[in-house]
């Protein structure tokens, strides 16, 4: 079993090695806006976890070898466990009244981007600490081992797998480069410029720099954590709400996508792409669905109103970040259900959101068509094609048996938060705003509210529910399977 | 002339057999000496054995005083590089390339003189789907041509009982029909010519021949056939390069089903045609599979496979299972000639489609335009009037004093370039400016050498 283990152990090591410098980004801001205690404990942070991973590095140097398929899930779940805790740690030290469980579910949740908050007060913490939780979404949102991969390629990292276990989609196989850490860096690059673009445009909106970089963060990985309890409606800003609302709808897009733009000079790629366009039209219809109800019912009075908080919600939820301008929980029931089921299956495949992905939605409709020509021309010939291109079978069946799932995984969720002695909308909507990363749920743990209501075995329960959904189940399943750890 | 022709296949075969019969010195290239052998015996030509793209072999098929090289070998890569070789090595003024991927243009930098040095590109199956679409779009006609980049038209349409004019003569028509600028170039009863005179009278069944400005096609074809349904819905047996390419043309247009033999090629066309065209896997010929997608319910149904005997026997099944109308390609001119006067509403030979292209390329002088009719029998064919009075032997002469060969008739005068251009019908003392474009009807193909001459602007021109 440890002898499983070690080679991932080994880059793991690494990993945490170039984890390290994280820590350096919250001393800064502390060593400008809070007091000296703080500063310690980043500075801490950044020497536990650069001494720790020294060690362990040295412990396992006869271990490296070349990573093989079982090795990659093993190191990306290590990873995904191990990551949050160490991130976990000074939340510890610097939250009033916080509890083990609720820093780890903070970090995970910060890591994974889902923005889902267990903490209360936000206003009141030390700047440094609110600037971690959100950085840790921009570290998260895009992939640690997709970063390692592409800042620290030294490391030995160039493993095709790594890459494979933890960006989403259903087809892996788009190598865009020749080398998997050039197309890494490349997504990165992409990403660090709409992240500075995007810094500019809030501090352009009114914010200050802190509140301008926390919220980048949360904007760009499509987390959706705010320093403030109220969220984006804080600011009371159309503006901020405006800038939001776009780089939202950007981060949601596969990052792959601009980075071909980039390359081929040419915005064919973007706007030629099945993807996309479904992602932008079904967009586009919601909110106007979505607005035309808020001013059918009189929640807003005139229907420019209407249009922008349909619009804020819908690219907030859709895109799995979760930020709330107000409480849309109260708004008439079908606008909160569907946002939440928006923000199961909108986002692109390779984008910073999580749920099913947008493309997987489409290849399911895809087939149940092609099915029922089938059943009127039996001699029909109909594959599933996605941009003029047949799809193998192994893609299809892979994505039906990620529907099965998904689906056994919300139900199975469900029913342990009901067991737990949660109301059903509570429960419900809480697995669906964690295994999707999306944010706030409905119920007791609505936009208004947020999930430190819960006891310890249910924080722990959706803490587990965010890493299934960020890793896309299987990566994290199938280590429960016994074929796995067979030789 | 002396020409090259690279490849013995089905293309090089039809190219070789309308060039002979011009008196050309034509010399084949093919690996395959048995058929090479079959074509020397049956045509007056020369076969050498080799690959063409070799210098030696161009070398030994007289490419030193070629003055044309036509590389019809199968692959693209092969024929350019032979074009290449002609060029650079052996000076060959003209070459003509058979390119199938469309990525390929006509005048593009890429094929220029310091490129592939392809001077014209053919593509048979290109050529095929540009002449079905046009029927496609014309249901009523068999053939249409278009001449003066578009602007006028040579339709081919079967007269049909109770139509405008049915059993009218020509001289009636401009009373029956006032506003439709057309002439009546050449009728085919029961395949043979009638003169084409006002006193002849059109009957049912006749094949008219008739020359209209592109505009007012659909009056013309309504005036002679009863008006048809618009085609809707189409069945498209076999999806090789031509129904693939048909059917991506037919795109918002129809409702395509496409019958194909091949598993691994249904699926490739799945993926290159919208979800609405339906891709069924099967035999083109096979009754319950054509029962079971209603091709009775078919406007038009096409056979467009390879192989001739399958395209007959599918389109006469269709046929007699209800289709409106058929169409099929036959390859073998015998075969085309045979059914399209019975079961089969419309034969089309591939490789004759792009002979009239070729033709544009081969004729001396201002010909812009040839397009071969009836499979091959007679020939359309558009000049430019150049030179002056004394020059030319057309230009400053009114219609009744050329001379032309007995049969050939002047269809249509196009005058004038680009937008202010317009499609004149000639009278007898119609005078023919300069920079007319002129539309000839050659009923026999022996004609044509005269009528080329008529373009040709004497000497004194440049002196």
């Amino acid at each position: 079993m440890l002898s499983l283990l070690l080679p991932s152990l080994a880059v793991f090591s690494r990993v945490l090695i170039g984890f390290s410098p994280s820590f350096l980004v919250p001393l800064a801001w502390a060593w400008f806006l809070d007091a000296e205690r703080h500063r310690l404990i980043w500075e801490a942070g950044f020497a536990l976890s650069l001494v720790s991973g020294l060690v362990l590095m040295l412990l396992t140097r006869r271990h490296r070898r070349e990573l093989q398929a079982r090795d990659g899930f093993l190191l990306v779940n290590l990873v995904w466990l191990l990551l949050p805790a160490y991130a976990a740690l000074p939340l510890m030290y610097t939250v009033p009244d916080i509890t083990w469980v609720k820093a780890y579910f903070e970090a995970m949740s910060a890591l994974t981007a889902t923005g889902s908050t267990a903490l209360s007060g936000l206003d009141h913490l030390p700047v440094s600490v609110n600037v971690w939780r959100c950085f840790l979404q921009l570290i998260g949102g895009l992939g640690i081992m997709l970063l390692v991969v592409a800042v620290l390629p030294m490391l030995g990292l160039g493993g095709y797998q790594v890459y494979k276990s933890e960006t989403p989609g259903p087809m892996k196989d788009a190598k865009f480069t020749p080398r998997i850490s050039e197309t890494a860096r490349g997504l990165w690059s992409v990403y660090f410029g709409f992240s500075v673009a995007c810094l500019l445009a809030y501090r352009w909106a009114g914010m200050s720099w802190a509140d301008a970089f926390m919220h980048m963060c949360s904007t760009m990985g499509l987390g959706g954590f705010s320093p403030y309890d109220a969220s984006l409606g804080h600011f009371g800003s159309r503006e901020v709400e405006r800038v939001a609302m776009v780089f939202m709808a950007l981060a949601g897009i596969n990052f792959l996508r601009y980075f071909i733009v980039i390359r081929s000079r040419s915005l064919r790629p973007l706007t030629a792409d099945r993807e996309i366009r479904t992602y932008v039209a079904v967009l586009v219809v919601s909110i106007v669905l979505v607005a035309v109800l808020l001013t059918a019912h009189g929640v807003y009075t005139d229907f420019a109103q209407s249009l922008h908080a349909s619009a804020f919600h819908v690219i907030s939820l859709a895109t799995t970040t979760g930020y709330a301008a107000t409480d849309y929980a109260l708004w008439p029931v079908f606008a909160p259900v569907l946002l939440l089921f928006l923000g199961s299956f909108v986002s692109c495949a390779g984008s910073t959101g999580g749920g099913i992905k947008m493309v997987r939605m489409i290849l399911l409709i895809k087939q149940a068509r092609s099915e029922l020509v089938r059943i009127v021309h039996p001699r029909v010939v109909n594959p599933v094609t996605l941009g003029g291109r047949v799809l193998p079978v192994t893609v299809l069946t892979a994505t039906f048996g990620f529907m099965l799932i998904y689906g056994a995984s919300i139900m199975g969720l469900t029913m342990v938060m009901l067991f737990s002695g949660l109301d059903l909308v509570t429960a419900f909507s809480a697995v669906i705003a964690t295994v999707n990363n999306i944010g706030p749920g409905l119920g007791l743990v609505g936009p208004a509210s947020n999930f430190g209501v819960l006891n310890d075995f249910q924080l722990w329960v959706l803490t587990y529910a965010m890493l299934l959904g960020r890793l896309e189940l299987l990566s994290v399943l199938v280590l429960f399977t016994g074929a796995f750890w067979r030789r | 002339m002396k020409i090259i022709i690279l490849g013995a296949g089905r293309v090089g075969e039809s190219v070789a057999e309308s060039l002979v019969s011009e008196q050309n010195d034509i010399t084949v290239i093919d690996q395959d000496p048995t058929r090479l052998r079959l074509l020397e015996e049956r045509l007056d030509l020369r076969g050498v054995v080799g690959n063409g793209i070799q210098p030696s072999v161009l070398q030994e098929a007289g490419a030193r005083d070629a003055d044309m090289v036509i590389a019809c070998a199968p692959g693209d890569e092969a024929n350019l590089v032979v074009c290449k070789i002609a060029h650079d090595v052996f000076n060959v003024p003209t070459t003509i390339a058979r390119l199938r991927s469309p990525e390929f243009i006509e005048g593009d930098e890429l094929l220029g003189k310091s490129g592939f040095a392809v001077d014209h590109v053919i593509c048979p199956e290109e050529s095929v789907t540009r002449y079905i679409h046009q029927l496609i779009s014309y249901p009523e006609a068999l053939q249409v041509l278009e001449f003066a980049e578009g602007r006028a038209s040579l339709i081919a349409v079967r007269a049909s009982a109770g139509s405008l004019l049915a059993n009218h003569t020509i001289a009636e028509f401009r009373e029956r029909i006032p506003h439709a600028e057309m002439r009546v170039v050449a009728i085919y009863r029961q395949d043979a010519e009638v003169e084409a005179v006002p006193e002849t009278r059109i009957l049912p069944g006749d094949e008219v021949f008739v020359l209209a400005d592109t505009q007012k096609i659909r009056m013309v074809l309504g005036a002679i056939h009863n008006i048809d349904q618009p085609v809707r819905r189409l069945m498209i047996a076999g999806g090789g390069k031509v129904g693939l390419r048909l059917a991506r043309s037919l795109v918002g247009q129809c409702e395509v089903k496409i019958i194909e033999r091949d598993k691994r090629r249904c699926e490739y066309l799945a993926s290159q045609l919208p979800t609405s065209m339906l891709i069924l896997e099967g035999d083109g010929a096979d009754e319950d599979l054509l029962l079971e997608e209603n091709v009775g319910e078919m406007d038009l149904f096409l056979a467009l496979t390879s192989d001739d005997e399958d395209n007959i026997l599918s389109a006469m099944l269709a046929k007699r299972l209800g289709a409106n109308r058929v169409l099929s390609l036959i390859n073998r001119r015998v075969y085309a000639d045979m059914m399209q006067r019975s079961t089969i509403d419309i034969a089309i030979s591939p490789s004759q489609t792009v002979i009239g292209e070729l033709l544009t390329h081969l004729r001396r002088g201002d010909v812009a335009a040839v397009h071969s009719l009836r499979r091959g029998a007679a020939e359309a064919l558009e000049g430019v009037a150049r030179g002056d009075a004394k020059t030319s032997k057309l230009v400053g002469r009114r219609v009744e004093e050329i001379k032309l060969p007995k049969g050939a008739r002047i269809g249509a005068i196009v005058r004038g370039e680009g937008r202010s251009s317009a499609v004149l019908m000639p009278h007898h003392d119609t005078l023919i400016e300069a920079d007319d474009h002129v539309i000839i009807f050659i009923p026999n193909k022996r004609l044509v050498r005269e009528v080329e001459r008529l373009f040709q602007v004497s000497a004194t021109f440049f002196g």
